[in-house]
């Protein structure tokens, strides 16, 4: 094990430990949020990405970090996230956070990790006709918010951040 | 029912969602690593097939791009396991269960067919990420907070397949 990969570990089993200590990786709390039930992993997620945000952005200004995102390719971004959000529907688990599922005991979560490693060798199948038929249409290239709207990104997480508060607030008060 | 009781011993999603984007903040200023999951399961699909067909996994374009190694993501996924199960066993909520609870209401406690379920919608979901190019993970946190509109875009159609889904598949209610 290299150095990269004791970093990736250690990070992961961050990452797992908050994932658990807030009840976010089981099935029930990922389709309760689907059906507009119960709100945590929204509050999970959004609270990571607040503060992720502010944070990889001071740092950038400084050159402390490297973006690294990717290109805006709307047949693949909306035809592959409509799909995957199907199978995510039908599985209630994802593929970052279902090993977290397993390490608390919902062992359903491995058929959901088969599922997906089937799905992933399948896709490297068809690799070669996707990128005939669909992959590459309507390439944006690499785009962002403030980029496309033509404005100050400080000024895009500012609003950002201000409308997932109201969102929370919102979240609160309807008891979600 | 009541989805919405407060879980003994659970964290708010605030401080604990909170805390994850410090960790991704140290992840990024130490090691250059944004979070992602599913190019893991390309290369777990290629480290198998090398069993059942190596030279197959040599021919696939796609496995010559993501070459079926073990890499910071792969033991970041990992790590995601491990540090749920010591959250878990330490906090007494560890629970040995086939069948979550909202599934065995409506569909009761067979865990073949939740098994089934479980299985296509793996496959489905995870083509669907490589198509899309990335996961909740990557193109979720990591590209939101990096403000790509690739992430944003990803991220508000996998709501939109999962939303249209479970009408589906809880059509009418739980009962």
């Amino acid at each position: 094990m290299n150095a990269e990969m004791i970093y990736g570990l250690i990070t992961g089993m961050f990452f797992g430990f908050l994932l658990q200590k807030a009840r976010v990786v089981r099935y029930d709390k990922q389709i309760a949020a689907l059906r507009f039930q119960d709100m945590t992993i929204i509050k999970f997620m959004m609270s990571a990405i607040i503060v992720g945000m502010v944070g990889i952005h001071f740092f950038e200004m400084f050159g402390l970090v490297r973006l690294l995102y990717k290109p805006v390719v709307l047949s693949e971004n909306i035809g592959g996230g409509i799909l995957f959000g199907l199978g995510w529907g039908l599985l209630g688990y994802c593929p970052g956070t279902q090993g977290g599922a397993l390490g608390e005991g919902r062992w359903d979560s491995l058929w959901g990790i088969l599922g997906m490693i089937v799905g992933a060798g399948l896709y490297a199948e068809t690799y070669p006709i996707l990128v005939e038929n669909v992959l590459g249409w309507e390439n944006l290239g690499y785009l962002t918010l403030p980029q496309l709207i033509g404005v100050n990104r400080w000024l895009v997480i500012i609003v950002f951040v201000t409308g997932i508060v109201a969102m929370f607030r919102w979240f609160e008060k309807k008891g979600l | 029912m009541e989805v919405n009781r407060k879980e003994e011993g659970a964290w708010s999603p605030y401080v604990a969602g909170g805390l994850s984007g410090l960790v991704i903040i140290v992840s990024v200023l130490s090691a250059g690593k944004f979070f992602g999951a599913s190019t893991t399961f390309v290369r777990s699909a290629g480290m198998l097939g090398k069993y059942f067909g190596p030279e197959r996994v040599e021919q696939l374009e796609y496995f010559i791009r993501y070459l079926p190694r073990f890499d910071w993501q792969f033991l970041f996924v990992v790590g995601i396991f491990l540090g749920s199960l010591l959250s878990a066993l330490t906090s007494d909520s560890f629970k040995w269960q086939g069948v979550p609870d909202m599934w065995a209401e409506r569909f009761g406690t067979n865990p073949a067919l939740r098994g089934i379920v479980a299985f296509i919608g793996g496959i489905v979901a995870m083509f669907g990420a490589r198509l899309a190019g990335g996961c909740p993970s990557g193109h979720g946190l990591s590209g939101i907070i990096q403000l790509a509109a690739s992430g944003l875009i990803a991220m508000v159609f996998f709501f939109v397949g999962g939303i249209i889904m479970t009408r589906l598949v809880y059509h009418g209610g739980n009962r």
